[in-house]
């Protein structure tokens, strides 16, 4: 028992730095609910996809033997392209993919199954161009193991400090972006009420791509965060990244942005409890448990509301 | 100023409006009558380019409107009070006020301060609540930030729905005592109400919808006058 007491810190450390991961997928999940009522389940691949960038240009910069490779400099490198480019993804489903069928008054079921049809779509996509074999991120040129940080006796990685940082710096800053500026405020209104907020003059098509944008550069971030954080990526990697995330924007309640934030760290959290008093292999086990009791108790999630039944998925 | 000619709008299959030809004249004052399911929201709907018009036209100020996105046809100077108030209720009473000049945000703030200050004096109540959610108002208070959010876009012609439904007795005076204010200050203002007695006496004009059609239009003391309308919309007690 002492054993496990004395890696207790450590384990919930990690629990706090993969939570904070979790929360940055499933705010996507999130936001894309608020403005549209569905489950966008093509962005575990979205996810995988910025995984792939970072993952590209840091081999990249590694093939051009570019000296002197330090955090400060790569880890922007790495993160804008994967955002740029999952962010436009994101949108390019949600053009493709979605509005042909909402804006035709499809049920809730055709925007869901087109979803499950896009991430097939995606994960393929990848596993034809990139082949179907595990890449590896080379982090130890970025994050040499001996960069460690000792706080109240618990020895912490460098790279996690900075995940957790990364992470919740653009949670802050979505936070700000929604809750003060005018761009937030009609994604607000556009997920309260679309048409007032057309009568406003707010152009709902905009906004909504402008949503599926944020949600999904906030994705392809998370994916270089977690290629860094466990080396290894392929292109099957966004389907149990997403149900988990997906998983912490339920716990939160599904729609609520600083419920999302919250569902990841509680979930993140629980999962490293269960591997240090239980056994590592019921993590997913004991993931999946905390989404089938807050379905069961409490289905409005930790912050969430109840949901008129035109909201409900 | 705003002028429908011959408006027809199906929902589905359904007709909705069945040639409506309306005219509202700058600085009146016009109201719309109607029982349940007349097309009097959807009169408004169409004016707002939320539901298209099968055929007919809709101008304003001489342009014509049909075919424009809602928020172009509040661009140019129309704005809307809705039927139930619908206020973003998830958003305190400034940030629904700060939406109602979403068209104007490239403008400086100072200027969008000063109006958000206008609507302050004419509510005083808002100014109290400034900082609150605005779920939390009572329905009296709705509607004033309601019709304060509508002002902040400087429209020239507003729009109301059914800006009586659901207020005290007390409170309907005062809201119609606004709308006059509002229309003294140079809006031209189509409100659509059941309340046909109050509605129609603040009103130069008004126009009878039923079964989507304009069964009769006259001047507002004429309506009040009329038997058939009295009986029809104000009640035999009240005639």
């Amino acid at each position: 028992m002492s054993d496990i007491l004395s890696i207790l810190p450590q384990q919930l450390v990690f629990g706090i730095a993969l939570g904070t991961v979790y929360g940055l997928i499933a705010l996507g999940y999130t936001m894309v609910y608020g403005v549209l009522f569905m489950i966008n389940f093509a962005h575990g691949e979205v996810f995988m996809i910025g995984a792939y960038i970072g993952w590209g240009v840091l081999a990249a910069l590694l093939d051009a033997k570019v000296g002197g490779l330090n955090p400060i400099w790569v880890l922007p490198l790495l993160l804008a392209p994967a955002m740029l480019c999952t962010g436009g993804l994101g949108m390019l489903i949600e053009r493709l993919a979605y509005r042909p069928l909402y804006v035709r008054g499809a049920t809730r079921l055709g925007p869901l199954i087109s979803a499950v049809g896009a991430s097939i779509f995606l994960q393929n996509a990848v596993m034809l161009t990139q082949g179907a074999r595990m890449k590896v991120y080379m982090t130890n040129f970025l994050f040499p193991r001996t960069w460690r940080f000792s706080i109240f006796g618990t020895s912490i990685s460098a790279l996690l400090i900075v995940m957790v940082g990364v992470a919740g710096a653009m949670m802050w800053g979505l936070h700000v972006l929604v809750q003060r500026s005018t761009l937030g405020r009609s994604i607000r209104a556009v997920a309260e009420d679309r048409e007032m907020a057309a009568i406003m003059g707010v152009n709902v098509g905009q906004v909504i791509g402008t949503t599926f944008f944020l949600g999904s550069a906030l994705g392809g971030a998370a994916g270089v965060l977690i290629g860094l954080y466990y080396t290894q990526i392929d292109f099957f990697m966004g389907y149990s990244a997403g149900l988990k995330a997906f998983t912490a924007a339920v716990l939160g309640g599904i729609g609520n942005i600083r419920g999302a934030m919250l569902g990841g760290l509680v979930l993140g959290v629980t999962e490293s409890l269960a591997v240090t008093f239980i056994n590592p292999a019921f993590k997913d086990l004991v993931a999946f448990a905390l989404l089938i009791l807050t379905l069961v108790f409490r289905p409005e999630g930790l912050l969430g509301e109840t949901l008129p039944d035109w909201k409900k998925v | 100023m705003l002028k429908l000619t011959d408006v027809v709008t199906y929902y589905g299959p359904i007709p909705a409006l069945k040639g409506v030809t309306l005219e509202v004249n700058t600085g009146e004052i016009v109201c719309l009558l109607g029982g349940n399911a007349s097309g009097k929201s959807t009169t408004m709907k169409t004016i707002l380019g939320i539901v298209r018009p099968h055929s007919g036209t809709v101008e304003f100020e001489g342009k014509r409107l049909d075919g424009l996105a809602t928020g172009e046809i509040v661009r140019r100077g129309i704005s809307l009070v809705p039927e139930a108030r619908r206020v973003f209720g998830r958003m305190t009473v400034w940030e629904n006020l700060a939406m109602g000049s979403f068209i104007r945000r490239k403008e400086p703030a100072s200027e969008i301060d000063q109006d958000i200050e206008r609507v302050y004096t004419l509510f005083p109540r808002l100014r109290e609540r400034a900082a609150q959610y605005a779920g939390t108002l009572s329905g009296g208070e709705q509607q004033m930030l309601a019709i304060g959010r509508a002002l902040m876009a400087r429209p020239r012609l507003l729009l109301m729905d059914e800006p009586s439904m659901g207020l005290s007795p007390a409170f309907v005076d005062q809201v119609f005592d606004i709308i006059q204010t509002i229309n003294r200050q140079g809006t031209t203002i189509l409100v659509v109400e059941q309340n046909a007695a109050v509605a129609l006496s603040i009103a130069s004009r008004g126009y009878v919808l039923q079964n989507g059609q304009i069964a009769v239009q006259d001047s507002a003391a004429a309506l009040l006058a009329a038997d058939d309308i009295r009986r029809a919309y104000l009640g035999e007690d009240q005639a």
